[in-house]
C-alpha cells in the first residue's frame, strides 16, 4: 500500500518492543462484539493510482462542466476567472498540510496571511475587523444572528424577503432549537426591494434586520434608511453579501450602517465546487463588538526579541478554552480557503477589483438589455450588479433550464427551484454574468431562451 | 550566559542590542534580518500599492453608463495589489515560516495530521468536478451526486450505521448536527429533555455544541485509568437526559471498553448516544461502531480520510445516524430513483423529506473533501484501511513503551493505547512545563504534539504519529524527545527560552490579547 511505511519487519520489531505477540493485542479492549475478523467485506480492496483515477474520472465525466458551455448560474455562487498563481500557492506544502496555527513561532506563515485576510475583509466591507473565516456565507448568516441575539439581549430576527433562501432557511431550522423568533417574509416580484415593508417589521424586541446586498433577485437599494430604523430601535443591522466582486463597484455595507457584514467569499480564489468547500466572511463595524464574535482572530504581537509576530488571540471566547459558554462551537474553519481568497484579491488589488467589478457590470447590462428584447421575456430589475431577474410568459422557468440545458446553455437558476413549492416565483429565472461570459454566451442564450419561452 | 545544565544541551550564544541570545556559532547578525533561506517578509499592506494589479482586465470606462441606484462607491476600498512576481514571492516566502505534514513529523494528537496524498488534489481540480455549479440542472450533475452517494455507502460500511448525512462543514458543524437529529427525534415524541452529559476528558466542541443547541450540560468525571466513570454517568441517567456525547477512543487515548453497556444504559433511559468520531483513525476498517449502539457520530474527513487541514480548514463533517434518528437527518441528502438517476431531496419535496429537522448550510457539503475523501478510500480499500488502523495504533504504542520509562504516562498501565500516547509533566523540575518540551522540540525540528488537552491530565502531551510514518522517523523523533524530556528532567533552563531557530522566538500572546491589533492600521 503506497501511503503506509511500515514493512513487516518493522512491524514485528516494533511488537518486540512493545511486548506484543500480535497487532490484535493492542486491540484487546475492543470488546468482541465489535471485532471484525477480517477486512470488511462488501468493500472493495485497495487499488493503483492508475486505477483510482480511471473511477474518479469517469464519474467527473458524467457532469456538464460550467466552462464548457454558455453559463448563467449565480444564486450565492458565481463562476469567476481565477488567476493561475492562486492554485499553485495554495498548493504549497506548508499551507496545504499545517495545521490551526496553535504554535505561533513555526506557524507564522498562515498567521500573517490571516491578518492581511481580516485586513482585506474588513476594508472590503467597510467594517473595523473581521475573523479568520467561517465555513460558508449561510452558517456565517446564522452566526451574525446569534451575536446579534447575545449583543442586544433579543431573540427575534426579522429576515427580508429578498435574503438567499438557503441562508434563511439554515437561520430557521437553528432558531427552532435554540427558542429565537425568526420573521421572515416572500420575496416581493417588483423591480426594487420593500424596504418599507421591511422596516415596518422591526419592532421593540428585534435583535437584528438581516438583509442581503445584492439581494436573491440581484436588486440593490441603499440600506441606510433600514440601518436607522433598526439602530431606532436598539436592533443590529446584519447585511449579507453573497458576492464579494459587487463591492469593488458599489458602496459598502458598512458605509450604510451595517453592524455585522457576512458573506460567502467563493467568488474570488475558491471556484465552484459544486457547493463547497466555500469561504464564509464575518466582520463588525464597532470593535466593541469584537468580544462577542464567533470563530479564529489573529492579532499582531511581538516575539521575545522584539521582532513582529502574529498569534491567535481572543481566544478566551472560544469553545476550547470555553467550552459550553463559548460564543459558538466552530473549530476548524475555512483556512485555505481564506488564503485562496486573499491570493486573488492581493493580485487584483484595489486597481484591478475595481475593473473587474465594472467588467462584470458592463457585461450584465449588455445581457439584461438583450435578453429584454426576447418576446415573452421581461427584466424585472432596475437596479442589478451582475445578476437579475427574468421573469417569463408562458412555461415556468425550471422547465425552460431543462430545455436550455438540452440545447447546451446552463441559463441561470430558477426562483421555483429555490423556493420550491411557491408558485408565485415559478416564472422567475435569475441570470448571473461575470467577466467570464462572452458576447457570443449572451447571443446564444438569447436565441435559445427565444425558442424555449414559444 | 545560561548555565550550563546536565543534559549537557548548551546553545552557542553572541552578543545582540538586546544583551545575549542564542545563535549558531557566532555567526554575524545580517542586515536584511534574513537568514540565507529563511526570508523576512513585510505585510502585504506594507509593498502593494492600490494602483497595482497582477491581473490584466480592461480599463474602467468611466463615463459608461451604470444600473447601480446611485450606490456606486465613491470612496477608495483601501485594497493594496501586487503583480504576479511579487505575489508568488509574497507568500512563498510567507509559506516558508510554516510548518506542514509535507516538511516532518507532526503528531498533533487528536488531528490525525496523516500524509495528503497528491493523486486526491489532483482528482479534485478534474473540471468535472471543480467547475460544477450547486444548483446546475441536477440531470447535468449526475457525477456529482454519484460521488456524493458512492461517499456515503463507504461511510455507512466503514461505521456498520445505516444511514448518514453529508452536509456538515467540519467536525463541530457534524457534532451540532447529530445533536439537533438527538433533539428533533426527542421533541417528535413530545418528550422534552434538557441535559446532555459529556465526559470532562471531551473536545471543547462537544459542550459548545450541546449549549448551542440549547441544552444544559453536564460533566461526567473520568476514571483513574482514563476511561468515563460508568457508575457515575449510569447514575445521573434519567428522563432529564436527551444523549450523552462520548469519545471514543477516547482523548486519553484509550478505547472505552465499556462502550456498549453505557449505551444501552443511555437507550434504556430513553437518551441517545452521540459519539464524536475525531478519533476513528484508531479503528477505521477494525471495528465499526454501529455494533457498539451508537446513535449518531461525525467523521473527520480531513482527520481521517486524508483531505489537508489547509492551515485550519477546509473541514468536512459528515454524520453517520441510526435508524431511529436518520428521519430527522437534514435536507438535502440524495437518493435514487429507480432508473438508477440521482436527486436530491430539498424543501420541496414535502413527502420524501419526512420529520427532516432542516437545512444546516447553503447547498450540499464538501464536495472538494467529498471527492478527496473517496479517491483516498478507493486507494486503501477494506484492506489497506484495516492497516491504517493497525499501523496508526502501533506506532502510538511504539512511542508509548519508548517514553514511559523517563516520561510520565499517566495510563500506561491501562494497556495498550489505541492511535495516541499520552503524557504528562509532572516530573518536570526547575519550573519546567509541557509548553517548554513543546518549544524545545520545534529547535528540533519537529511540530509539537498536542499539549494541554485532555484536561484530565497536569501538563498533557497527546502523541499521535498516525499511520504514514516510517519506523526510521519514528525511532529519530523518539530520540530527539526523549532528550528534550531529559533537559526538561534535569530543569535545564535554557529549555525556557526555546524556540531558538523558529522564524520567531516565544510570541507574547498576554499583549495580543490585552490590546488587540485584529487588522493592519496605515
Amino acid at each position: 500500500m503506497r501511503y503506509l511505511p511500515l514493512t513487516d519487519t518493522d512491524r514485528s520489531a516494533m511488537l518486540e518492543k512493545i511486548g506484543a505477540a500480535s497487532v490484535d493485542d493492542l486491540f484487546v479492549d475492543v470488546p468482541a462484539i465489535a471485532r471484525l475478523d477480517g477486512p470488511i467485506h462488501d468493500l472493495p480492496m485497495h487499488a493503483s493510482e492508475m486505477a483510482v483515477e480511471r473511477h474518479m474520472k469517469a464519474l467527473a465525466a458524467k457532469n456538464l462542466v460550467a466552462g464548457e458551455v454558455p453559463f448563467f448560474l449565480g444564486a450565492g455562487a458565481y463562476r469567476h476567472h481565477v488567476p493561475a498563481s492562486v492554485d499553485a500557492i495554495i498548493q504549497r506544502g506548508e499551507f496545504l498540510t499545517a495545521y490551526t496555527p496553535y504554535q505561533p513561532e513555526i506557524a507564522q506563515g498562515t498567521l500573517q496571511m490571516l491578518f492581511e485576510f481580516q485586513t482585506q475583509v474588513a476594508r472590503l466591507y467597510g467594517c473595523a475587523v473581521a475573523n479568520a473565516s467561517m465555513y460558508d456565507g449561510s452558517t456565517a448568516c446564522w452566526e451574525a444572528v446569534a451575536m446579534a441575539t447575545r449583543v442586544t439581549r433579543r431573540s427575534r430576527a426579522v429576515l427580508s424577503g429578498a435574503l438567499h433562501p438557503h441562508y434563511a432557511q439554515v437561520v430557521k431550522t437553528m432558531a427552532q432549537f435554540t427558542g429565537d423568533t425568526i420573521a421572515d417574509a416572500m420575496p416581493a416580484i417588483q423591480p426594487e426591494s420593500d424596504l418599507a415593508g421591511l422596516i415596518a417589521r422591526i419592532d421593540d424586541d428585534t435583535a437584528c434586520v438581516v438583509v442581503q446586498y445584492p439581494d436573491i433577485l440581484g436588486r440593490i437599494s441603499d440600506l441606510a434608511p433600514v440601518a436607522e430604523a433598526a439602530h431606532a430601535k436598539g436592533a443590529l443591522l446584519v447585511v449579507v453579501n453573497t458576492e464579494p466582486v459587487a463591492l469593488g463597484a458599489c458602496k459598502s455595507p458598512g458605509e450604510m450602517g451595517a453592524d455585522i457584514v457576512v458573506g460567502e467569499g467563493q467568488s474570488l480564489g475558491v471556484g465552484l465546487q459544486f457547493g463547497g468547500p466555500y469561504l464564509g466572511l464575518f466582520a463588525v463595524r464597532d470593535p466593541k463588538h469584537v468580544r462577542q464574535m464567533p470563530g479564529r482572530l489573529c492579532g499582531e504581537t511581538e516575539d521575545a526579541e522584539g521582532k513582529r509576530g502574529f498569534v491567535l488571540t481572543l481566544s478566551t471566547r472560544e469553545q476550547h478554552i470555553r467550552r459550553e459558554k463559548a460564543t459558538s462551537n466552530i473549530c476548524t474553519n475555512s483556512g485555505l480557503c481564506a488564503l485562496a481568497f486573499s491570493v486573488h484579491l492581493t493580485l487584483l488589488g484595489e486597481a484591478g477589483l475595481r475593473q473587474l467589478a465594472a467588467e462584470n457590470h458592463r457585461l450584465a447590462c449588455l445581457a439584461a438589455d438583450w435578453l429584454a428584447r426576447v418576446p415573452g421575456v421581461r427584466v424585472l430589475n432596475t437596479a442589478f450588479f451582475n445578476e437579475f431577474t427574468l421573469i417569463l410568459d408562458g412555461k415556468p422557468a425550471r422547465e425552460i433550464i431543462r430545455d436550455l440545458a438540452d440545447r447546451g446553455v446552463l441559463g441561470g437558476v430558477s426562483l421555483g427551484r429555490l423556493y420550491g413549492g411557491v408558485t408565485a416565483l415559478d416564472h422567475a429565472l435569475l441570470v448571473a454574468v461575470t467577466e467570464t461570459t462572452t458576447q457570443e454566451d449572451i447571443e446564444r442564450l438569447a436565441r435559445e431562451l427565444e425558442e424555449a419561452v414559444k | 550566559m545560561t548555565a550550563p545544565n546536565q543534559s549537557g544541551w548548551k546553545p552557542a550564544m553572541i552578543a545582540s542590542k538586546d544583551g545575549m541570545h542564542a545563535h549558531s556559532s557566532g555567526a554575524p547578525v545580517t542586515t536584511t534580518g534574513n537568514r540565507a533561506l529563511m526570508l523576512e517578509e513585510p505585510l502585504l499592506f506594507e509593498i502593494g500599492r492600490g494602483d497595482v494589479t497582477g491581473v490584466d482586465l480592461p480599463a474602467v470606462d468611466a463615463a459608461a453608463p451604470t444600473r447601480l441606484a446611485g450606490l456606486a462607491r465613491s470612496e477608495p476600498i483601501g485594497l493594496v495589489g501586487l503583480t504576479e512576481p511579487e505575489a508568488v514571492r509574497h507568500y512563498t516566502r510567507l509559506s516558508r515560516q510554516n510548518y506542514g505534514i509535507d516538511l516532518g513529523f507532526f503528531p498533533l494528537g487528536s488531528c490525525t495530521m496523516k500524509h495528503n496524498p497528491r493523486l486526491n488534489e489532483k482528482v479534485a481540480r478534474l473540471p468535472g468536478f471543480a467547475d460544477v455549479h450547486p444548483l446546475a440542472p441536477q440531470s447535468t450533475v449526475q457525477g456529482a451526486l454519484e460521488v456524493i452517494s458512492q461517499l456515503g455507502e463507504w461511510l455507512c460500511k466503514l461505521t456498520g450505521m445505516p444511514a448518514v448525512a453529508m452536509s456538515p462543514k467540519a467536525g463541530a458543524h457534524g457534532e451540532l448536527c447529530g445533536i439537533l437529529a438527538i433533539r428533533a427525534a426527542h421533541e417528535a415524541r413530545g418528550d422534552a429533555r434538557e441535559v446532555v452529559l459529556v465526559p470532562e476528558s471531551a473536545h471543547g466542541t462537544n459542550p459548545a455544541t450541546a449549549a448551542f443547541a440549547n441544552y444544559r450540560v453536564e460533566d461526567i468525571p473520568a476514571t483513574p485509568e482514563g476511561r468515563v466513570d460508568v457508575a457515575a454517568l449510569k447514575a445521573r441517567l434519567g428522563p432529564d437526559v436527551a444523549a450523552v456525547m462520548i469519545t471514543n477512543p477516547n482523548t486519553c487515548g484509550l478505547f472505552e471498553k465499556d462502550f456498549r453497556e453505557i449505551a444501552d444504559a443511555v437507550h434504556a433511559a430513553g437518551g441517545y448516544v452521540y459519539c464524536d468520531g475525531a478519533n476513528f483513525n484508531a479503528i477505521v476498517g477494525k471495528v465499526r461502531p454501529g455494533d457498539l449502539g451508537v446513535d449518531a457520530m461525525h467523521i473527520n474527513l480531513h482527520k481521517t480520510f486524508s483531505t489537508p487541514h489547509g492551515g485550519g480548514g477546509p473541514g468536512s463533517g459528515p454524520v453517520v445516524l441510526s435508524e431511529a434518528l436518520a428521519p430527522f437527518a437534514p435536507l438535502p441528502f440524495v437518493r435514487k430513483q429507480a432508473d438508477g438517476a440521482f436527486y436530491l431531496v430539498e424543501e420541496e419535496h414535502r413527502e420524501e423529506r419526512g420529520p427532516s429537522f432542516g437545512r444546516m448550510t447553503a447547498f450540499h457539503g464538501q464536495m472538494g473533501m467529498f471527492t478527496r475523501a473517496l479517491t483516498y478510500m478507493l486507494s486503501h480499500g477494506a484492506d489497506g484501511m484495516k492497516q491504517v488502523a493497525e499501523d496508526a495504533v502501533l506506532n502510538a504504542n511504539y512511542i508509548l513503551r519508548s517514553m514511559e520509562d523517563i516520561l510520565h504516562a499517566p495510563f500506561a498501565a491501562s494497556g495498550p493505547c489505541m492511535h495516541e500516547a499520552l503524557f504528562g509533566d509532572k516530573d518536570f523540575t526547575g519550573g519546567l512545563s509541557t509548553l517548554d518540551v513543546a518549544k524545545g522540540l520545534i529547535d528540533e525540528g519537529y511540530h509539537p504534539m498536542t499539549v494541554y488537552f485532555p484536561l484530565v491530565v497536569h501538563g498533557a502531551m497527546l502523541v499521535e504519529p498516525t499511520e504514514t510514518e516510517s519506523k526510521a522517523a519514528i525511532d529519530q523523533f523518539i530520540t530527539a524527545f526523549r532528550a528534550v524530556v531529559e533537559r526538561a528532567l534535569a530543569g535545564d533552563e535554557a529549555l525556557k527560552q526555546a524556540p531558538y531557530y523558529a522564524p520567531r522566538r516565544r510570541l507574547d500572546e498576554t499583549a495580543a490579547a490585552r490590546k488587540p491589533k485584529l487588522v493592519f492600521e496605515g
